[in-house]
Parts: C-alpha cells; structure tokens; sequence
C-alpha cells in the first residue's frame, strides 16, 4: 500500500536547517498566519455544534436560551434529558435503533457478499455479459437513487413485499458503488499473471477467488462496508415510504417524529418533553452506531479510496 | 495436427469453466441489479408514459408535470443548491487538504479527523441540530445570526434561505471524508515529483496548480458525480425544515417532495414518475459530462 497517511514525506537530503536561518519577514510570517486563520475558522464551524449537541442534553431548555453558549449543565439534568427522550412513545428510540441496525448490518453483509465477488469478476475475468453489466453499473450508480423510490414501492406492492424488512434491507443492499470500487480495486492492485499462476497449479475458479483474490481485497471490502452501512443508516426516503407502521421505523424516521411531536418546532404539539436537549440527545444516541464505525473507518476511506490512484 | 485439435478443445472448456465461474462471482449482485435498479427503472419509464389506466398518453405526464405551478420552483431551488454546494465542496475541500497537507503533519492529522467527525450525524439528526443552532433565541452563535437581521427561526428558514442554509449542513457532514481522501491521495503523489518541482524553483502555490490538483482530479470527479447525485435528491433536509417551519416553507420544496406530493398526496403515480424522469435524465446528462470531461472511467 503505497498510500498511508502520515508517512514523512521529506527526502533526507532536504536541508533541513535552511529554514530556521532565514530571517523572519512579514512576507514569511503571513502565510502561517493565514493558515492557522482558515483551518482555525473551519475547526470551530465543524467543531462547535458537535460541542453544542454533547453540552446540550446536560442543561435544561431554559438555560440553553438564558445561559451561555457553551456550558455544561448538571449530571441530574442529563438524567432527566434521558429520562425525558427514553419515555418518549414508550422507549420507541431504542427500538427505533435497533431496526436501523437490522437493516444496516443485513444489507452490508448481503451487500459484501454481492458487490466483491462482482467486482472481481468484472476485472479479472472475461465473459459475454462483463462490458453490459459493467455500462449498467455505471450508470445506475451515477442516477440519484432516491427517483426510484416510486417504482420501488409499486413494485414491492405487486410482490406483496410492502411493509416487510426485506422492502428495506434488500434495495439498501442493492450497491453499485460496491461493485464499481472493488473494480477498480481489482484492475489496479491484482495482476492477471498472479491468477494464472494459481490457475496453473490447478486451482479451481473458485479457489483462486476465495484463497487469493478475496485476501487481497480486504481494504476495499472494509471501505464497501463503511460506505454501505453509513449509506443504509442514513437512508430516509425510502423507509419513510416503505414502512407504514411505527415500530418498523429507523432510526432517521424515528428521529422526524420526533421532531413532530415537539411544541418547539409543531405549535399543535401540546405539552410535551422534547425540547432542545432531548432532542439533541437523541440525535446523538441515533448517531452513536455510525460514530463508532467512522472512528475505525477513516483508514479504511483512505486506504480503499485510493488504491488504485498511484499503482495504475 | 491432433495435438493442435485437442489442446484447442482443452482451453476452450477451461475457458467456458471460468466463464461459467464468472457468472456465479457476479450472479447475486446482478440479481439485485434488476430487481432494483432495471425493474423500478423500466416501471418509472413505463408509468411516465401512460395513464392510470394503462393507456400509452405519450408525453401528456411530462406536459402537464411541468405545468405544476410547483414544477419549475421545485427544480429550480435544487439547481441553486447544487451550484452552490458543488462549487464550495470543490473549492473548500481541495484548498483545505491542500493546507493541511503542507505544514504540521501532526496537528493535521487532528484536524483532519475533527473536520471528519461530523459527517457521522448525518441525515435527520444533522437537519434536527442545526433547526436548533440555526434559531436565534438559543443558537451558540445567536448574536452573528441576529447580525442578519433575523429575530426569530422562521426568519432564518425563510425559503430564499434554504438553499444557502442546505449547503451548511451538506458541507458540514460531508466536506470531512472528502478532505481526508484528498488528503490521502496527495500522500500518494510520488515525493520525486515535488521534489523536483521545488528543485526547479516552483514555489507552493506554483506546485499545487500545477502538479498536486490536477494530480487529483479523479478524486475532484467522483466528488462532484456523488455530490450531485447525492444533492438532486434532497428530500429529508426540505421535509423537515418544512415540518418545523410551520407551512412556511412548501411540502414540495425539492422535486423529490414533489414526486412525493402528486404519489401519496393526489394519488397520482404517473405524474410522479414523469417527475423522476426529468430528475433522472437531467441528473444522467449533467454526470456524464463530469465522467467524459475527466475521463474518468478509463481503464488506465
């Protein structure tokens, strides 16, 4: 893998002292501080409302309007926050968690096991059907899926699939990205002679997929993973139309009831418990499943990405 | 001759052996290619050329769609949103990895995460946030936004605003992963390269222009191809803002809702499929010309 991040990139032979003796002129010093001025600015535009949303759920709504911007509130606050967002439709938001997981880990793990195998045989084999497929997949990628929803749902209610998971997990899983960048993953890091080499020595099509080419692609199936789950996680649209009962809600579907039932943003919503911190604690505890999964995913990203960039 | 027949004979069924292997490797994708990418494809054509009763109307859906007195505004304000989403993603995204990329290699690699962080709250959660930070009676920075002018949240979400305020949360969870590609893939530009550039005396901003981005251009590529695609569809942000406006802000702000709209609201699925229709062929027609401009999808 010649893309990590943070590898030293300065040669050695660079002089490293040059630097440190040139004098120090307005000239030299604006750049820096132009930098340290941008990065600075958008550190506190992508920083704060993080910020702001783990302070939030720690005060009351009252202080929130009344008291500083950024300040922590009491512990026994927090609880009552979660007391509050717990109660809400008799502990509908863990449920609501729950099914995005179902979903999101259904589809990643039947997504893995379509879009690889596919990728793979779409740049390491021949057959009649490879240059179709692959103009297919390219174009259904680059339409917006979300225009197919319509169709979708008619046609899950021909098949009698409406309402059911599967009318959700089945088109989460369904990821020609997938497929695209286990392509190219495949086209720039596996050569055609490292296959024949085993198909020499008599291994099975199968076996030389499954004993060497699916080792190799272990950065690419972790970035199809990340990318599919995230995608699935944040689905709305579709689950929105799909689903018809409450129980059956993601999380991101749950989270718009929410926001319905709160006097803050819904006058006809009557007395109710969600104001700003619960709602800003709940958008947290929605968000903890994919927070986990992108702490661990940024090599991935990277690794996944751009593979094939420098090796073509 | 024999020999030539039978050695013949023997590559041809190991070759139809690893085609037919080829087709089992790509059998369960291509499975839910049709199912759910053709299928609901060739239905939404299908629809947007008939009526409800099945009879072929021609381009009578498409007439009277774009007839809507909510048609040409719905498209309208995601036209707006994507030029100026598309231009702040390419300018900010490449500029900021760029910065990050030249000095302090160690406190860029905390920056670059905590500018990643918030693309994890997005979706509803990032719209229900930033309805809160965007109100002026309890946002951190309540006193910038009374600075506009704006007193109260419907002021904030006024629908001239959407656009403009759509971008923000866009940037916000998205612009992090695509620095840290960026990031990535400038890693990957051979250090012989920049070195000799600087040897030849180009400066930063010389190397950046001239080496660095078009070096990235792929990657500038398929970020405006997923972007957009990504952009036309907005649905959740518009529904939303919608919901807390309090009828303020339309229900069929984006073509989306609109599809939405005629579908559930007027019972009305052919004129929805007319409408994803012009959201598809407009949304294909503006990728294909990103794809063939950058080349992007050579085998090289």
């Amino acid at each position: 893998m010649t893309t990590t991040l943070d590898t030293p990139r300065r040669s050695p032979q660079r002089p490293r002292g040059a630097r440190g003796r040139a004098p120090i002129t307005v000239a030299s010093v604006w750049p820096k501080v132009l930098w340290v001025i941008v990065i600075g600015f958008f550190l506190c535009f992508f920083v704060v409302p993080v910020l702001w949303m783990l302070l939030a759920p720690t005060r009351t709504d009252h202080d929130i309007v009344v008291g500083a911007p950024l300040a922590f509130g009491s512990f026994s606050d927090l609880a009552n926050t979660w007391d509050n967002v717990m109660s809400f439709q008799n502990h509908a938001l863990m449920t609501w968690i729950g099914n995005s997981a179902l979903y999101s880990v259904v589809a990643m793990v039947i997504a893995l096991v379509t879009c690889v195998p596919a990728g793979y045989a779409l740049a390491m084999t021949k057959f009649r059907l490879r240059k179709p497929l692959l103009t297919i997949t390219l174009l259904v990628m680059l339409m917006p899926s979300a225009t197919l929803v319509l169709p979708l749902y008619l046609e899950m209610d021909a098949l009698g699939l409406d309402g059911s998971v599967w009318s959700v997990i089945l088109p989460f899983a369904f990821y020609p990205f997938g497929t695209y960048l286990a392509y190219t993953y495949y086209v720039a890091t596996v050569s055609d002679e490292l296959l024949d080499a085993a198909r020499m020595d008599g291994a099975s099509e199968w076996q030389v997929f499954l004993h060497i080419a699916l080792p190799l692609a272990k950065p690419v199936a972790a970035l199809v993973a990340f990318l599919n789950f995230v995608h699935s996680w944040n689905q709305f649209f579709l689950p929105y139309v799909m689903l018809p009962s409450s129980e059956q809600y993601p999380a991101q579907v749950g989270l718009s009831n929410l926001l319905t039932a709160s006097p803050l943003f819904n006058s006809s919503a009557g007395i109710s418990h969600i104001l700003r911190p619960e709602i800003a604690l709940a958008a947290l505890i929605t968000s903890v499943p994919v927070l986990v999964v992108f702490l661990f995913a940024q090599r991935a990203l990277v690794e996944g990405m751009t593979a094939g960039a420098t090796k073509g | 001759m024999a020999i030539a027949i039978t050695r013949h004979r023997r590559r041809r069924s190991a070759a139809d052996r690893g085609s037919r292997a080829a087709y089992g490797f790509v059998g369960g994708y291509a499975v839910l290619l049709v199912l759910f990418g053709l299928v609901p494809l060739g239905y939404a054509l299908w629809m947007s050329v008939t009526n409800h009763k099945g009879q072929l109307v021609g381009l009578g859906n498409f007439v009277r769609v774009f007839d809507d007195y909510r048609f040409l505004g719905a498209f309208a304000h995601v036209a707006i949103f994507l030029v100026e989403w598309l231009l702040t993603l390419m300018v900010l995204v490449v500029a900021l990895a760029l910065m990050l990329h030249a000095r302090l290699r160690r406190t860029a690699r905390v920056v670059r995460f905590l500018y990643y962080l918030p693309g994890a709250f997005a979706g509803a959660a990032s719209v229900l946030l930033w309805l809160i930070l965007l109100d002026p009676v309890a946002s951190p920075v309540g006193p910038l936004l009374r600075a506009f002018g704006w007193q109260t949240l419907n002021q904030v979400i006024a629908p001239e605003n959407l656009p403009p305020i759509f971008m923000v949360i866009a940037f916000w969870t998205g612009a992090g992963s695509w620095i840290v590609i960026m990031y990535g893939a400038l890693n990957g530009i051979p250090d012989e390269i920049i070195e000799a550039a600087k040897i030849d005396g180009a400066n930063t901003f010389q190397i950046a222009t001239r080496i660095q981005i078009p070096m990235l251009r792929r990657w500038i590529a398929y970020m405006l191809i997923l972007a957009f695609a990504g952009g036309t569809q907005l649905f959740v942000e518009p529904q939303l803002v919608s919901t807390a406006s309090g009828g303020q802000v339309s229900d069929a702000w984006s073509p989306n809702q609109l599809a939405y709209q005629f579908a559930f609201a007027a019972a009305d699925v052919n004129g929805a499929a007319a409408i994803s229709v012009y959201l598809l062929v407009i949304s294909l027609g503006c990728a294909a010309l990103v794809v063939f401009k950058a080349r992007l999808f050579d085998k090289d």
